[in-house]
């Protein structure tokens, strides 16, 4: 089952959450939205969901235009980043609910139950109710009753997002296999690229109510079509600066230049955007390929396997994350080196040209 | 043996006494004058449990109690689901929100013997509002001063317009607690309205719901301002209701023993009923 979205648009009052959105999602594919709060993650589910109505434009599930059809008509399931389930009833009856409503027979509605709650190890609590349950099984009921319901589309709006880190790792390493195979499109709204990256598939990037990049994690990872993707798909924020191109150099400033090689030095001369990960801005000398950048470090990290340093050159902010702890002085000048093979350049207009 | 800091008690101390002062002492009187017989000039003669035995002998009280009982059992049947489902039928944003609020809250600030006064005005037959509506438009023979249905009506009336905002605001605060997540889940599981109610919104009402019950019940059990107002307990002894009766008792007969032995039972059986009512609505909560 295909779920295709046409150009659609959505309006409130004066304010537009979705812009012109075409979007095709493949059955079986795992597909994360990833996009800061407020680029119409929420928005955009809400609409595939048929919660909200668009304004212009179709929504087709299988070929079929389901645009004006009802959440209950689409058969879906929806996760909350909530853990959304009846108080008073039993994990049982909550995963029961929707083959309930749906008219399902008796035997068949225990035998999904079980094989849910099997998959999600709730067996032992399908007496409870959800008050008597943590945060982690709360949601793993909630996931379940998405998986008995067995619906042509899921939709997971950051389900991870009120757990404890540890319960996040557990459940997002399982949630890919969970639905692997099931042939529903799977639709996973995250804030975190680290999400997307871990959970893998097909990851599509918002920004300000549109996609701006849609396509395999990894390969749209490596391949930004614009700066704004570029952006969106990089924590810590990726490095970006203005440069100009001459012949076939690249001045950042006066002192700090660098060759061109492939494609970008077929460019014409005049000003791009360069844009590089902090990973390629290292306090360590990699090769001998490199820039040496010198700037005042503003703020550093340190996590137990790699430091972040933040420095200022020429005004702009730059990022530098690197393995292992390296020891920075707030205040003082530190040398980084840039990896120049690593660099995006980006023309005026946002748009990748190297 | 430990040395114990005694320096405690001192910070107990202006609780204790707030306590002793608004509740202590005057229900320890009460009690006194409660096995005594009272005569002018600070005569007492003990009179043991004399009083309580007479009075749960006596039809005047077991008539004024069951009048008690079925006036707050009236009332709590019509202010708690017609509260509801006005909280039900509220908009949850925009601009009419506060119109609402204020409308709903508006019978709640005026002062009690005011609402009585108000409609013993409203329903006076001749120049009220209403009495000369159904007197002289609808031709309905309505004199609550005369007619013990028309009394009760009346201060059943009166006591739901001035208390049923206190059930519709706090079940609207139970409502709109409820996140959106809620109502989308039982969308797309293609639950009814009534499923929504009956699965989602009651359940996450059920607290505020049982406070709501709980100040009803006290409130509506202990009443005296409005009726006394409205009807002073009549025609003859229709609507004298227990504090009413129990006023007559200990200011109109000065009877201090029998009227104290009243207000402890009248005491004790509210405090039995709250217990009962919170006990059983929350029975299940764990």
């Amino acid at each position: 089952m295909a779920l295709e979205l046409k150009n659609i648009t959505k309006r409130v009052g004066a304010v537009t959450h979705i812009k012109e959105t075409s979007l095709r999602l493949e059955p079986g594919h795992f597909n994360v939205l990833l996009g800061e709060t407020g680029a119409g993650k929420t928005s955009l589910i809400k609409l595939m969901a048929g919660l909200d109505s668009v304004s212009d434009g179709q929504i087709f599930m299988d070929g079929l235009d389901v645009t004006r059809l009802s959440p209950q008509k689409r058969n879906i399931a929806l996760v909350h980043q909530f853990f959304v389930n009846y108080p008073h009833w039993t994990v049982y009856d909550n995963i029961a609910s929707p083959l309930r409503v749906a008219g399902m027979a008796k035997s068949e509605i225990q035998g999904r139950v079980e094989q849910a709650a099997d998959i999600l190890q709730l067996r032992p609590m399908l007496n409870r109710r959800p008050h008597e349950l943590s945060g982690g099984q709360q949601q793993r009921t909630a996931l379940a009753r998405a998986i008995a319901k067995d619906s042509k589309a899921i939709f997971l709006d950051e389900p991870l997002a009120n757990l404890d880190y540890k319960l996040r790792e557990e459940l997002r390493d399982q949630l890919p296999e969970l639905f692997a195979g099931r042939g529903s499109v799977v639709v996973y709204a995250t804030s975190e690229p680290e999400e997307a990256l871990l959970l893998g598939g097909w990851t599509a990037l918002m920004h300000d109510g549109r996609v701006t990049q849609f396509g395999p994690t990894a390969r749209i990872f490596r391949n930004p079509v614009d700066l704004l993707s570029a952006r969106v798909f990089s924590n810590p924020p990726i490095n970006a600066a203005e440069i100009e191109k001459r012949g076939n150099v690249a001045y950042l400033d006066d002192q700090i230049n660098w060759q061109l090689t492939g494609p970008a030095a077929e460019l014409a001369d005049g000003r791009y955007t360069v844009a590089v990960r902090p990973d390629y801005v290292t306090p360590t000398r990699p090769d001998e390929n490199v820039v040496a950048l010198s700037g005042q470090v503003q703020v550093t990290e340190i996590s137990g396997s790699s430091s972040s340093a933040q420095f200022i050159l020429n005004g702009n902010n730059w990022v530098s994350l690197a393995h292992g702890v390296h020891p920075y002085t707030i205040g003082e000048d530190h040398v980084f080196y840039l990896d120049p093979s690593k660099c995006f350049y980006f023309a005026p207009d946002g748009q990748r040209v190297a | 043996m430990k040395k114990q800091n005694q320096k405690a008690w001192f910070f107990v101390l202006p609780v204790l006494l707030l306590v002793a002062f608004n509740a202590l002492i005057p229900m320890m009187t009460v009690v006194n004058y409660s096995v005594q017989e009272t005569f002018g000039n600070n005569l007492f003669f003990w009179e043991g449990l004399g009083w309580f035995e007479k009075l749960l002998r006596s039809e005047r009280f077991h008539a004024a109690l069951g009048r008690q009982f079925m006036f707050t059992g009236m009332i709590l049947a019509i202010e708690v689901p017609l509260g509801v489902i006005i909280a039900l039928s509220m908009p949850r944003s925009g601009f009419w929100v506060p119109v609402c609020l204020v409308l709903m809250a508006l019978p709640m600030l005026i002062p009690w013997n005011v609402v009585g006064a108000m409609w013993n005005i409203f329903t006076l037959p001749d120049i009220g509002l209403l009495g000369y509506l159904m007197n002289h438009v609808l031709g309905i023979d309505y004199n609550m001063t005369q007619d013990p249905f028309a009394a009760w009506a009346t201060i059943i009336v009166m006591d739901v317009w001035h208390w049923t905002s206190l059930v519709v605001l706090l079940s609207y605060a139970g409502l709109v607690s409820i996140p959106e997540a809620y109502y989308q889940a039982a969308r797309i599981d293609g639950a009814s309205n009534w499923s929504v109610f009956r699965h989602i919104q009651l359940p996450k009402m059920k607290q505020v719901l049982t406070i709501a019950i709980l100040l009803r019940f006290m409130d509506s059990f202990n009443i005296y301002t409005e009726p006394f107002v409205l009807t002073g307990g009549g025609p003859g002894n229709a609507t004298t209701l227990l504090s009413i009766d129990l006023v007559k008792i200990a200011l109109g007969q000065f009877d201090l023993g029998p009227a104290a032995a009243m207000s402890l039972i009248y005491f004790v059986i509210t405090l039995f009923v709250s217990w009962l009512f919170y006990t059983l609505m929350t029975k299940d909560d764990e």
